[in-house]
């Protein structure tokens, strides 16, 4: 189905939802000013579900929002991540399953903004997009791209596109196989060396200005205090210095063991474009290789760090 | 200064197995080397990771953890959830550059005083090997460090 039908069944669902006032309040995408994004809207009366778009930047992960509407009932427009990131937040009681309802689009993988802006010279005016490619245009250039060498890393290996815990999906369950098989930014960093790594490390979290935007786009970082305000014990202290900056960076990735979906959201927040996900997506291989987990695939299964199994591999243990 | 230099292990024992394993060495007269400093703890399963990580940045050259065997915990499961948050943290610090070594787990019952003491002494060894920790400590006199901005070449020192 094209993406525009794919716009109109969102729509009309989001629409005949309001109108039943089965929920009170649907969250979705929508244009925004600039080319190549798109901003999430929340929408409370059936005429206000004409904004509701769908297109290949819709990358923000609305299962965010879930925390800030608990008092609602809940429409949300949810890709694979975002289920799974909602089914994750549900086994960790965050919200009543119940008042929330799932429209589920399957994802045709978000194209990276930040790539194609450097694929073209000049300010980007207007992007559009057509089946499988993208056409930028600038005040002297016309560039058609091609989506597929466009799109984030988190979704090139993504293998769950399809929101299978959806109640309601808007088009057909899309065929789930990676482009890539093992994310391009772990496997980079696990080529290199030992010292290499920390080297890495070092130089990428050096640019972190502590804007917390990473922590804020998270869905699973809904702490009300987190470890970095925590005033006594004091974790870590308030500068720039580069410890405090790596433990930041360990500690926020660490938190996510067994609960990060993959979206990339923290990584696209970045101001200073630190690469975030090749920590998290590391957790999520270990934990899978470990314990046989994925995040959000199933709303009984707890997560694996909450749990134990008496023959879980021990054998780091003196 | 190098030949003089002792590493310092930081040890988190839990107070019903591997704490009394240590008040057994000691009691029996059981030596082993005085690098470790001794916290004690209700469980292993009470270490959060932020404490493993706080005292590595402190300039801790090796930290250990320790408590009872498994299906021997007080409080019943303490220890196989320490279990799973161990097994992460040590792979994630090695995946990111910080010696595996530096970070040690065990389990040690009330009454071993002798396996305590043994692998107190190995431990001790593995981390003298390793050397003084380096990266992730914490100086008084830690700066900010130099860096290029990605988009222009202009150098940001940050002081």
């Amino acid at each position: 189905m094209s993406q525009l039908a794919i716009q109109e069944k969102i729509r009309e669902k989001a629409k005949e939802l309001l109108s039943k006032k089965e929920v009170d309040l649907i969250i979705g995408f929508s244009n925004w000013t600039l080319p190549l994004r798109t901003t999430p809207v929340f929408i409370r009366t059936p005429e206000g579900t004409e904004s509701l778009i769908w297109n290949s930047f819709c990358e923000n992960n609305l299962a965010t929002y879930i925390h800030k509407f608990s008092r609602f009932r809940v429409g949300i427009i949810v890709k694979g991540c975002d289920a799974r990131s909602l089914t994750a937040l549900s086994l960790e009681k965050r919200f009543n399953p119940e008042r929330v309802f799932l429209i589920g689009v399957p994802c045709q993988r978000m194209v990276d903004r930040k790539k194609v802006t450097k694929a073209v010279k000049g300010e980007i005016l207007r992007a559009e997009e057509r089946g499988e490619e993208i056409i930028v245009e600038g005040e002297e250039f016309k560039t058609v791209l091609n989506k597929k060498d466009y799109l984030y890393p988190s979704c090139q290996v993504c293998t769950h596109r399809t929101p299978i815990q959806a109640h309601v999906l808007v088009d057909d369950p899309v065929e789930e196989s990676p482009l890539v098989e093992i994310h391009p930014g772990v496997n980079q960093f696990e080529k290199k060396t030992f010292e290499e790594r920390w080297r890495f490390f070092e130089k990428e979290t050096s640019r972190c200005i502590r804007c917390y935007a990473c922590r804020e786009v998270c869905p699973m970082c809904y702490c009300t205090e987190c470890f970095v305000d925590d005033y006594r014990p004091k974790w870590i202290g308030g500068g720039l210095q580069p410890q405090d900056l790596q433990f930041y960076h360990i500690v926020r990735a660490y938190h996510q063991t067994g609960r990060c979906s993959g979206c990339g959201a923290c990584e696209r927040a970045c101001p200073m474009d630190i690469p975030l996900t090749y920590l998290t997506q590391k957790l999520n291989q270990d934990v899978k290789e470990l314990f046989g987990f994925e995040v959000g695939l199933n709303s009984k299964t707890p997560p694996p760090l909450s749990t134990f199994e008496v023959d879980d591999k021990g054998d780091f243990i003196k | 200064m190098e030949k003089s230099w002792e590493p310092k292990i930081l040890a988190f024992l839990c107070n019903w197995c591997s704490y009394a394993g240590a008040d057994l060495a000691g009691t029996s007269r059981i030596q082993y080397p005085p690098n470790i400093r001794v916290i004690r703890v209700p469980c292993s399963g009470r270490i959060n990771p932020l404490f493993i990580l706080k005292a590595l940045q402190s300039g801790i050259d090796g930290v250990l953890v320790s408590g009872c065997h498994p299906g021997d915990c007080h409080y019943l499961s303490g220890n196989y959830i320490g279990r799973r948050k161990f097994a992460t943290l040590k792979r994630f610090l090695e995946y990111l550059g910080i010696e595996g070594g530096r970070v040690q787990f065990s389990w040690v019952s009330a009454a071993e005083g002798g396996k305590f003491s043994q692998m107190v002494h190995e431990i001790t060894q593995e981390i003298k090997k390793l050397g003084p920790a380096k990266r992730f400590v914490k100086r008084e006199d830690s700066r900010a460090i130099k860096f290029e901005t990605q988009n222009s070449k202009d150098k940001t020192i940050l002081k």
